[in-house]
């Protein structure tokens, strides 16, 4: 069971009190389709991807990244137990969509990157520890029903 | 993995241009960072007096780091000659684990978009990424 201290938890539910998930999540996606262009592999059926330009301005890249947010939202709406939450959520992603769960830390160290800039000097690096905590507890609950 | 394009390195060389009069600061925030998000590469720094954000030695050390970075940049076009002796530092003498490169490496990339968020695109990203991963390659060749 994971333990979040009252810092960890305010920080978190702060955090995404404040971001547009309009913005981030689109942003994110993008980002890591950009860096890590191997995860394209996933994304067969989205269009043009064959630049950073294309990426950024696909309409399905950034309804994706919205709908990844608004599951990111669900975790936060249930830290003590994010593990459960996500039980059918890290099925569809095994089963159904077989996604490699190494990805899921490229993306989450994108999300880093795009809240970081987007905070600024506000994301000291206690908040910055916080929010990467809760991040691994979400990719290790993906993970979960892998087998 | 880590093949620089030519477009990778004019990036760098680029974005490196811009930034280099703050490599200090890059330097102390990311290695502040990396103490404090992971916090197990403390262990590498137990002669420290002071290992929170910001503090003298951490300060001191980012700079070291940075300026080993930023003779990277202009040994760009071969890495494994250019950072022959740290590369032999770091193995014989300081034997850092190697995956920590990939880990201040990150926090690096983070301090990057903190400080520099119009600049930091996903173009500059992924070139400063795959740059700073060619350096930790470098530097993990004497290993063994």
């Amino acid at each position: 069971m994971v333990k979040w201290t009252d810092f960890e938890r305010a920080t978190i539910q702060d955090i995404f009190s404040k971001i547009d998930y309009d913005v981030v999540g689109p942003a994110a996606l993008s980002r890591c389709l950009i860096v890590y262009p191997w995860t394209q592999r996933y994304f067969g059926g989205f269009g043009n991807l064959y630049n950073a330009a294309a990426i950024t301005s696909n309409p399905k890249v950034a309804a994706h990244g919205k709908v990844v947010l608004a599951g990111l939202e669900k975790a936060v709406k249930n830290m003590d137990d994010i593990k459960t939450t996500y039980k059918e959520l890290s099925v569809l992603h095994s089963e159904k969509l077989q996604v490699d769960p190494d990805n899921f830390n490229l993306l989450a160290d994108c999300l880093t990157i795009v809240l970081a800039g987007q905070m600024g000097a506000a994301f000291t690096p206690e908040v910055h520890a916080a929010f990467q905590k809760f991040l691994a507890v979400v990719v290790a609950s993906l993970r979960k029903q892998y087998l | 993995m880590t093949h620089l394009t030519a477009k990778d390195k004019e990036t760098v060389k680029t974005f490196w241009a811009k930034i280099s009069s703050n490599g200090a600061a890059i330097g102390a925030d990311a290695l502040s960072r990396m103490l404090v998000v992971y916090p197990q590469t403390k262990t590498y720094f137990s002669h420290w007096k002071d290992l929170s954000p910001g503090s003298a030695p951490v300060k001191k050390h980012g700079a070291t780091v940075m300026s080993g970075v930023a003779d990277a940049v202009a040994k760009i076009d071969d890495l494994t000659a250019g950072l022959l002796s740290l590369s032999e530092l770091h193995a014989f003498t300081l034997r850092v684990d190697p995956s920590n490169f990939k880990i201040l490496s990150h926090n690096i990339l983070v301090v990057l978009a903190i400080m520099f968020p119009t600049d930091f695109t996903p173009e500059v990203h992924v070139a400063m990424d795959k740059f700073l991963a060619a350096v930790a390659r470098a530097l993990s060749e004497k290993y063994r």
